[in-house]
């Protein structure tokens, strides 16, 4: 009696597995195609929260920049600034009067039209006291924000700067009489924003009272994911459409010699850098410097850990700024050449020194590789391992450290190099005077010349050791078209996608 | 009974201001501090001192410490220093993900371990018993990331009848596909979960099997089942209530490693990452969620462990 009861328990078990088994998982992505189709996009970089004045992280732009939200310029995918909301633009001959012509017929998607108003509020958020934004401090001192009327924006500056245009690029127009920016958001993109659902999804929909070309798509879902095996088995079941940035190799393998997924092998500007402290001994002497930097090997170390993705560089310059130039050459790998450089610099039996290595990968990697490396020039290398947040602290506050790792995402920022505070501690008048220089030109063309001389100088003085530029890697499903593979600054514009 | 259920209640509060004084405290050891964690590279100083005063870390511990209790004796878990929301509502959106797939493979588990355990021990002496002790042994020392990623490979990725992971965006809406996405970790959590359990059942099962009084029932005329049935399954359960709430403690708080294995939006995500970015209130608040939990876990298994056995009842009264 026992007995039958238990096998027939277990038979109701089993038959509930298998019923529930039947049912079909394979259509979770939708299957409608062509402008219908809904995008499923997956990613490891979910929102803090959706405001990008108050530390919302790159998965904010990644999901709404561009997508939602619109500034008055657009960086595009290739990294070339292009006007937005901005119709037309002038310059006053001194360069310090900028006005802005917004596009007629802009409305926001809770229906108000766009005004000069809005623009004016959105820059004073970036600028604000309290604000968060990373573009803070890249912004010039704004003396005047005037709007004479409805469509004109009349911007004084304190002093010039040819990065201005480019730096608007990265502010949102925002509603000003929208209240909550931190879960709802009031753009004037091609989407507006459905649902968030906090750990798992944040939903756009097409806006079908956009003022430019409609999306090609009637909307898409970003999907996050904290584990990556997690998200690439989601692309393998077609759960997601596309993942918008894989962060390890070792996975690409059962996609790339697969005919119905796409592995796309873009640029970032994610820079991975070991860098001195320069102020301090013995780092402060350039020949040290540039021993060291001759006695890694860049190539082994990019190869070690992407194979063939990644991209040689010789300074910080990323091949998407303007002003890229391949400097790989100068301090390259010449293990005879260092040692050399050591003795000039008076340490020809080498030194010892700290070197804090942030805890995620791939730092702890590198550090282990750049002990070896070093180890051949006689210098010892103790690998001091600290999370992120120590890093904050010890390294990027107190500057209390010899020699660091870090992975430095932005575009264009060569410029810190100009800055002696910070936290690298490098400081050359005359690389000063050529950023500043830079920033007062009057033309691109001399921005770029200025910057490429900049740039020169601190790789021939090796005032880090730019040890490799990041890939960008979009696997897609090979029947999607038409999504960025570049992805700069973490931006995802899902407009243009297609689904055949 | 009363007496020790008012004992047993205040006991169960005690314990729960402890546990929230060491969370708190722990925590405060750690070193950094999360205004850091707020601003970009390119932040200065004065961007960190601003965040670190808004945050409220510059106060001093106690004041922190006062202020969060206070809060929390309201209901209120306060804000996510990360994103600026409220913590309580998140944890409550989370819970329709992390309890059905705790309870779900609790049932399952009791379901699997029970019968078989039982069996195991009545059968110890054929060479299946020791057979399903080592195989629940093996079990044990299985990780539950291992078998999720298992049970992926074979029954998302190869037969491509359930999904890899994920859940849906409108929930329990579509119960269909919620349920759908629970199945793969109900399964692993429970397989973990029963292998330990049947080592208990068969453990407590073997006690009770050699008692006296189970002789006795037989030489009066019962069969060894029926024996079994009326004497000795209450005896041998009382060791096991004890496991049971031990376990579904530990379920619920393991279900960190396996929400992240089948990319599930429960409660286990939101603890690792506030804890990867020192976010104090969530993670706070959702310790003190699971400890809550966990007591009162502990307390129910108390309870029933009482009104099972009439011993512990006279025990307790005299």
């Amino acid at each position: 009696m026992q007995r039958r009861t238990l096998i027939r328990a277990l038979a109701a078990v089993t038959a509930l597995g298998t019923l529930a088994a039947c049912g079909d998982s394979s259509d979770s992505a939708a299957s409608t195609s062509g402008a219908d189709a809904i995008i499923q996009i997956g990613s490891l970089y979910e929102p803090q929260n959706l405001d990008n004045t108050a530390g919302g992280g790159q998965g904010v732009t990644e999901a709404l920049n561009g997508n939602v939200y619109e500034g008055l310029f657009t960086l595009t995918d290739s990294g070339k600034v292009e006007p937005l909301l901005a119709k037309e633009n002038t310059v006053s001959a001194d360069g310090l009067t900028y006005t802005f012509t917004l596009q007629p017929n802009v409305k926001f998607h809770s229906g108000k039209a766009l005004t000069s108003a809005d623009v004016k509020a959105s820059i004073e958020a970036v600028t604000a006291e309290n604000s968060k934004s990373a573009r803070k401090s890249s912004l010039p001192e704004i003396k005047e924000i005037a709007t004479p009327d409805d469509a004109t924006v009349v911007v004084t500056l304190g002093a010039r700067s040819i990065s201005f245009v480019y730096n608007l690029s990265y502010i949102w127009i925002v509603n000003s009489a929208a209240t909550d920016r931190t879960t709802a958001a009031d753009g004037t993109g091609p989407y507006k924003l459905g649902e968030w659902k906090r750990g798992s999804t944040l939903t756009l929909t097409r806006s079908d009272s956009y003022w430019g070309t409609a999306a090609k798509n009637a909307g898409v879902v970003f999907h996050y994911f904290t584990d990556a095996t997690a998200l690439n088995n989601a692309l393998l079941t077609n759960a997601v459409d596309v993942v918008t940035s894989e962060q390890s190799p070792d996975a690409l393998a059962q996609f790339t010699g697969n005919a119905a997924y796409t592995v796309n092998n873009g640029q970032s500007t994610t820079k991975l850098l070991l860098a001195y402290n320069d102020k301090v001994e013995p780092f402060n002497n350039v020949k040290v410097r540039q021993a060291l930097s001759q006695a890694i090997d860049d190539e082994k170390l990019r190869t070690s850990i992407w194979g063939e993705y990644g991209t040689a560089i010789g300074s910080m310059v990323p091949p998407s700024d303007p002003w890229y130039e391949d400097l790989t050459a100068v301090n390259a790998y010449n293990v005879d050449a260092a040692k050399a450089l050591l003795t000039e610099a008076g340490f020809p039996n080498g030194f010892a020194f700290t070197l804090d290595t942030p805890n995620y990968d791939p730092h702890p990697t590198a550090a282990t590789f750049i002990k070896t490396e070093l180890a051949k020039i006689g210098v010892t290398v103790t690998i001091n391992t600290i999370t992120s947040d120590e890093w904050y602290t010890k390294v990027y506050k107190e500057r209390n450290f010899q020699a660091t790792l870090q992975e430095h995402v932005n575009d264009r920022d060569v410029v810190w190099y100009g800055n002696p505070d910070f936290y690298w501690g490098y400081s050359n008048t005359q690389v000063t005077q050529l950023i500043e220089a830079a920033e007062q030109a009057t033309t691109t063309d001399e921005q770029t010349a200025l910057l490429k001389q900049a740039n020169k100088i601190i790789a021939a003085e090796a005032a880090s050791d730019w040890l490799y530029l990041y890939p960008q890697i979009v696997v897609a499903s090979s029947k999607l078209q038409g999504y960025p593979v570049n992805g700069l600054n973490a931006q995802f514009f899902a407009y243009g996608i297609t689904k055949s | 009974m009363i007496p020790y259920l008012l004992r047993r209640t205040a006991i169960l509060i005690g314990s729960l201001v402890l546990a929230a004084v060491a969370l708190f405290v722990l925590l405060r050891l750690l070193p950094g501090d999360p205004a850091n964690a707020l601003l970009p590279v390119g932040a200065t100083a004065e961007q960190i001192e601003a965040a670190r005063q808004a945050l409220g870390t510059d106060t001093p511990l106690p004041t922190q410490f006062l202020t969060w209790l206070a809060d929390v004796a309201t209901l209120d878990l306060g804000q996510s220093l990360i994103s600026t929301l409220p913590v309580g509502p998140e944890i409550a959106a989370r819970l329709p993900v992390t309890v059905p797939l705790t309870l779900a493979a609790f049932v399952l588990a009791v379901l699997v371990a029970v019968p078989v355990g039982v069996f195991a021990a009545a059968r110890a002496d054929r060479w299946y018993g020791p057979v399903i002790n080592a195989v629940a042994q093996f079990g044990i020392a299985v990780p539950a990331f291992w078998v999720g990623l298992l049970l992926i490979t074979t029954f998302a990725l190869r037969l491509q009848v359930l999904p890899a992971g994920g859940f849906p965006p409108d929930g329990w809406a579509s119960p269909d596909l919620a349920i759908e996405a629970l199945i793969l970790p109900v399964v692993t959590v429970a397989l973990v979960m029963s292998a330990s359990l049947i080592r208990y059942v068969r453990a407590a099962t073997l006690d009770v099997l050699d008692a006296d009084y189970l002789r006795t029932a037989r030489a009066l005329g019962e069969s060894p089942v029926e024996a079994f049935r009326r004497h000795g399954l209450r005896n041998a359960s009382v060791p096991v209530i004890a496991v049971l709430a031990m376990e579904l403690a530990t379920t619920f708080l393991g279900a960190v490693v396996v929400e992240s294995v089948f990319a599930l939006p429960g409660l286990g995500g939101m603890l690792t990452k506030g804890i990867s970015q020192h976010d104090y209130p969530v993670i706070q608040g959702v310790m003190l969620v699971s400890t809550a939990t966990v007591l009162l876990v502990g307390f129910a298994g108390d309870v029933v462990q009482r009104l099972v056995d009439p011993r512990l009842r006279q025990r307790a009264a005299s």
